[in-house]
């Protein structure tokens, strides 16, 4: 088999994308990981808990090093250290008690002791882990079918319960003060979500890496909340824009020499950055022009 | 366990950063930004990444690379407050630019990419040598200077930036003056005693320090205390047991410290619960910082 090269053929270049079966897999996966984080993302980019994303995506590494110096089985160590992790971040006592500050603090602080167990489950495992960059930037190119069911499950899983308290959580989301009042349970879906976002996050690291998934998490929701403010809309278009961001760069990744997570991450900088200019500039544009 | 010449070192170019992120932090946890300390360290990281696969100093691109993400970071902040998405679409372009990197120097240098990587992101306080470790006690030192002189109008712009800027504190300045600290702390912290310690020490001592007192220059007299006391404890801790990494220790004794800093509070209400078994009406609603006059004249 010679290098596959880029032509005009569009459909050319599509079956070749789809000559082996581990670009099958791949693509399988990264659109099972969109659709997922495209939605948790979008109520975590709303909830403005980047910060809480970003150290569960990095939980990743204590995961991995804590099941490979334990010997756990498959991906537990992985879920193990989100879940603990989701729950150690969460707020206590009343949320008027503990500032925006001190609730940043905390996350950073979790994400602090998450890297530095992980740092001594390697040491006390005396090994290198194998591919820390394969670990930070995923491997994308080797995942097995098992792996493909695995974030399938989790994934329906996740979605199935935020179908459930989706509409809530929105409500919480958007006016806590309010939904308290109205007797919504604010603190309780807050639990709930950071650990669907936990699940959901360690499900996907394990396939795309620490990085990529937060590429995947954060831009996409992002430039979606941008172009519209109504939540159904903008839900639907995270999913795509993520999906859009996944595909593009597999093929990007398949047909260059760079790595995937440059061109994840750069594709949905540059989605943000279009949708930026594009609304700030129809914006100044009616502010021009007179109603 | 003084005499040790490596010890020696750590213990030098350790306290005074451990000052610098306890001032630092203690401002970062004030204003909301402990999520930028971290983005600054990771930008630390690609920074030394970028600067080896250009085939230059490792430091030096890390310098650069993390004071020109901090201007970034405060020309996208714009104003006073720094949005944490801004900041999480930073960190995930400013990595993938990082990994491009990576993929150059693997490629360009019989990679040992992973290896050098791994070392960046959690250092080595133990491996510091004399002149390694006096530059990054100076800049630590220089770091606190500054932190010190811009101490109270930060506070006042960093409590109620309306009233400042009426006032004519330069609010948007002190915070450029301030995220270039941060990028300082970060960059020098990153590469002496590495990523995962710099938010440790960033995060736990400050976090303490604000649930302890309310009190303004006690409170970073106290951050900046703890970080000195986590750091020597942590060192000590490690010398005694060598399995455990010293940036483990350390940050396990700030963790714990931040921890037992809310006990106190959580006695206290669960206390009041029990007693008038109705729910806490009186937590205090915001960041109550006792400003030490309230008198202020403009710079």
């Amino acid at each position: 088999m010679t290098n596959p090269t880029l032509s005009w053929n569009v459909v050319w270049d599509v079956r070749q994308l789809l000559a082996y079966p581990f670009m099958m897999q791949a693509l399988l996966a990264g659109t099972i990981a969109a659709v997922l984080s495209g939605v948790l993302g979008w109520f975590m980019v709303l909830r403005r808990q980047t910060f809480a994303g970003h150290t569960l995506a990095a939980m990743s590494f204590p995961g991995a090093a804590g099941g490979a110096l334990f010997g756990l089985p498959g991906a537990l160590g992985y879920y193990l250290a989100s879940v603990l992790a989701a729950l150690a971040m969460t707020r206590r006592g009343s949320p008027r008690a503990e500032t925006p500050g001190l609730q940043s603090a905390r996350i950073g602080l979790v994400q602090a002791v998450g890297l530095a167990a992980g740092f001594l489950f390697l040491s006390l495992s005396s090994g290198v882990l194998g591919g820390l960059d394969d670990l930070l930037f995923g491997s994308f190119l080797g995942i097995t079918p098992t792996q493909v069911i695995t974030l399938t499950v989790v994934a329906v899983a996740v979605l199935g319960v935020l179908a459930c308290i989706g509409r809530p959580l929105l409500f919480a989301s958007l006016d806590p003060e309010l939904a308290r009042s109205l007797g919504v349970p604010v603190r309780t879906l807050e639990v709930g979500f950071m650990l669907l976002l936990g699940l959901a996050v360690a499900a996907t690291t394990q396939i795309t890496g620490a990085l990529l998934v937060f590429a995947l998490l954060v831009t996409p929701p992002a430039t979606a909340q941008r172009l519209t403010s109504r939540p159904g809309w903008s839900l639907v278009l995270s999913v795509g824009c993520a999906l859009v961001v996944i595909w593009l760069s597999l093929g990007a990744a398949y047909f260059s020499i760079y790595p995937l997570g440059f061109f994840t991450t750069s594709i949905g900088f540059a989605l943000y950055v279009v949708a930026l200019a594009g609304t700030s500039l129809s914006r100044r544009r009616e502010r021009i022009q007179p109603a | 366990m003084i005499t040790n010449a490596i010890l020696q070192h750590a213990l030098l170019a350790g306290t005074f950063i451990a000052i610098a992120c306890g001032l630092v932090g203690w401002f970062a946890v004030l204003r909301v930004q402990v999520f930028a300390a971290d983005a600054l360290s990771h930008f630390a990281f690609t920074g030394a990444i970028v600067g080896l696969a250009l085939g230059l100093d490792a430091r030096l691109g890390l310098f650069v690379f993390t004071i020109a993400c901090a201007m970034l970071l405060a020309a996208l902040g714009g104003r006073a407050h720094i949005d944490d998405l801004a900041i999480g679409i930073a960190i995930t372009w400013v990595l993938g630019l990082g990994v491009l990197a990576l993929g150059f120097f693997a490629t360009s240098s019989a990679g040992s990419g992973g290896a050098s990587a791994a070392n960046t992101l959690f250092g080595s306080i133990l491996g510091l040598d004399a002149v390694h470790a006096q530059f990054a006690a100076f800049i630590a030192i220089g770091v606190s200077m500054l932190m010190l002189v811009i101490a109270r109008p930060l506070l006042f712009s960093s409590l109620d930036p309306g009233a400042a800027r009426a006032r004519g504190v330069p609010v948007v300045l002190l915070g450029v003056l301030f995220l270039l600290a941060l990028g300082g702390v970060a960059a020098e912290a990153t590469q002496a005693v590495g990523a995962l310690l710099l938010l440790g020490l960033v995060a736990a001592p400050a976090g303490a320090a604000h649930r302890l007192t309310t009190h303004a220059y006690r409170g970073m007299m106290l951050s900046a205390g703890i970080g000195v006391f986590a750091v020597w404890v942590g060192l000590w801790i490690a010398n005694a047991f060598p399995n455990i990494p010293p940036s483990t220790a350390i940050t396990a004794v700030a963790a714990a410290i931040f921890v037992c800093a809310g006990a106190p509070t959580s006695v206290r209400r669960w206390a009041r619960r029990t007693d008038d078994g109705q729910s806490t009406a009186t937590d205090n609603p915001s960041p109550k910082i006792d400003v030490p006059s309230a008198r202020y004249r403009p710079m």
